[in-house]
């Protein structure tokens, strides 16, 4: 037994409890669990608390009274606190015995009927897809304005926008398609030095990245980097009640936030594809040049004969859309987000698997199209 | 018998990189009071609260929380320190992926072996005391700021502390809920004897519950005055004081 309290047995079945000391939060645990099995022991008729030697007593304390007093009562059995005079009921009177009680009655519980939470789940759903399609309406609208007012589009937000997304962006595509050049061109020549046809690792690295690698690498890497923070950004804005601000100043948050970012990836995914083709092919010429004994020259003058015009613009023309999906996907998320830190976290998430994924689904509309050309 | 001083702050200096907030502040806060600490936006409050709780590290100066040094002293006993303080930050500060109520229970599962039926029970209880029951398993995003607000003081009140540091506890609240919540800085106070330190500049919360005030001032980087709140609205000899508890503005 701990030295909180002492118990005494009165005839009848009655036990009094004479607690001592401070009622506190170290105190509370173990009076609590060695008095509930003391309860279920002896089941008492009568539970009497004494009060009289507490020298400290705070809501810890009114737990205790609280959880034994419905012990007590649900056995049938009475409880009763004496010994509150002097000191002790000034403490008492403090902690304000009675509101907890009726406060702990007072319990709200919130419905989780499966009929209603699948129907609030619908109605989310469908205000989403509201959302989305309304969300495009706007960036169309706002394009609309800013062809016929081009001053009203922020210019140096563009600006910081293309070297966010853009010139920052470049080492790291930089090096990833250069290291993909390498492996394709070295991977590639494993097969095709059977045949004697070393020369046409040149081929497949051009071909394999200006039309397909190139553009889905950067896309990639631009989701990851910009629109996750295109997500972030926005959804921080949002839950910081700034996008509030701006409308309530008369300004037009798409306008404003989105066409800008927009633009900005427009212009610089492509250029930034372009960049990966050059590394890929320079990755490929390393390989080309020290390990299968082609001249820089040979290397080169077939790299230009595999790939065509249309090839190089097919592989622009991919990226612009996938820089479009991926600053609408980020945006959007954005502007869904609601609630706390943590829903920022999942919209930047959200944004780069949505994109990532309609990167890859869009890649594939392509194919499809292009084999039917 | 003298005072015992719960915190005592010797010759603080606080400076945000070049720039100097307070400079050369000491002030005793002694047991069972309730010090405000005031001033006009900007002079220093919340930074000096953040330096009381040991959150910034002062360019200068030593924080004493019963005669530990929190800003030399090692981990664990800054752990322990840390036991005795419950703290309401200026944005509530509460946990946006957690209830109200699992917010008001963190620190109590961490800090006892209460059963979780007690808990919850524990949990009602303190939402009760700051007028939130029956908001429990709300997020803190569905609430309005005064509520935030009552829910990060349940919080800071979680482990009933021996010292309570409440950044404007009262701002943004009706003064309904305003009077509400100083009765019960002042009930917490008599009944479990808590220290408390608030940051404000509500005047109404000031004159209710402050026993003994500390006013900064922009300027002078400093305290210019501390007493009785009564006292120098009549008395004091400064006219900015005078001026902060009469409410006129500076050109008068």
């Amino acid at each position: 037994m701990s030295g909180f309290y002492e118990i005494s047995e009165k005839d009848k079945g009655e036990l009094v409890v004479h607690f001592n000391g401070r009622m506190d939060i170290e105190s509370s645990t173990s009076i609590l669990d060695e008095l509930h099995s003391m309860i279920a022991q002896k089941s008492p008729a009568l539970l009497a608390v004494n009060l009289e030697n507490v020298t400290y007593f705070d809501d810890f304390g009114a737990l205790v009274l609280i959880e034994l007093k419905n012990a007590m009562t649900t056995r049938d059995s009475g409880f009763k606190i004496i010994g509150t005079q002097g000191r002790t009921k000034d403490l008492l009177s403090l902690v304000d015995f009675d509101a907890f009680e009726k406060c702990l009655l007072a319990e709200r519980k919130r419905s989780e009927n499966i009929i209603v939470s699948l129907g609030a789940e619908t109605l989310t759903q469908v205000s989403n897809l509201r959302f989305l399609v309304s969300f495009v309406g706007s960036v169309f609208l706002s394009f609309l304005h800013v062809f016929r007012h081009p001053k009203s589009l922020r210019v140096n937000d563009t600006i910081a926008c293309m070297e966010k997304t853009g010139v920052n962006a470049l080492p790291i595509v930089g090096m990833t398609s250069f290291l993909l050049g390498l492996v394709i061109a070295f991977m590639s020549s494993l097969q095709l030095q059977q045949f004697g046809a070393n020369i046409y690792v040149a081929s497949l690295v051009a071909v394999a990245m200006v039309s397909e690698l190139g553009p889905i690498m950067t896309a990639i890497v631009v989701a990851g980097r910009s629109g996750s923070a295109f997500a972030a950004e926005i959804g921080t804005m949002k839950i910081s009640e700034e996008i509030d601000a701006l409308v309530a100043m008369g300004f037009n948050p798409t306008l404003f936030i989105v066409v800008p970012k927009i633009i900005a990836s427009v212009i610089v995914v492509p250029m930034l594809t372009l960049f990966a083709d050059l590394f890929a092919v320079a990755g490929g010429l390393v390989v080309g040049v020290f390990l299968l004994d082609l001249t820089a020259n040979a290397y080169i003058s077939q790299t230009l004969k595999a790939l065509t015009l249309f090839e190089v613009c097919w592989g622009m023309l991919k990226s612009v859309v996938f820089a479009l999906l991926i600053v609408w996907i980020g945006c959007l998320r954005g502007f869904q987000t609601r609630g706390g830190a943590d829903a920022v976290g999942n919209s930047a998430t959200s944004a780069v698997v949505s994109s990532i994924f309609l990167i890859i689904l869009f890649d594939s509309i392509f194919a499809v199209v292009r084999s039917f050309w | 018998m003298e005072k015992q001083k719960t915190i005592r702050v010797t010759n603080l200096s606080a400076r945000y990189d070049e720039e100097v907030i307070l400079e050369d502040i000491s002030l005793d806060v002694y047991k069972g009071e309730i010090l405000v600490i005031l001033g006009g936006s900007g002079c220093g409050k919340s930074t000096l609260l953040k330096h009381m709780v040991g959150l910034s590290e002062p360019f200068a100066g030593q924080v004493y929380i019963d005669d530990v040094d929190i800003t030399s002293c090692n981990d664990q006993d800054f752990r322990s320190t840390l036991r005795k303080i419950g703290v309401l930050f200026q944005g509530s500060a509460l946990f946006g992926s957690m209830t109200i109520s699992e917010n008001v229970a963190l620190p109590i599962t961490e800090y006892s072996t209460l059963s979780k039926d007690s808990i919850n029970n524990l949990v009602r209880m303190k939402l009760c005391m700051v007028d939130l029951a029956g908001y429990e398993h709300y997020l803190p995003s569905e609430l309005s700021g005064g509520m935030k607000k009552r829910a990060g003081l349940a919080r800071a009140l979680a482990l009933n502390p021996k010292i309570l540091f409440l950044d404007e506890p009262t701002a943004g609240l009706d003064p309904v809920m305003s009077a509400e919540i100083d009765e019960l800085i002042v009930k917490l106070n008599k009944s479990i004897g808590t220290t408390i330190v608030i940051v404000t500049h509500e005047l109404d919360s000031i004159f209710s519950v402050a026993q003994r005030v500390i006013m900064l001032d922009k300027q002078t980087k400093g305290i210019i005055a501390q007493g009785d709140p009564k006292y120098l609205k009549e008395h004091s000899q400064n006219r900015v004081v005078r001026q902060f508890f009469n409410r006129s503005a500076k050109s008068e």
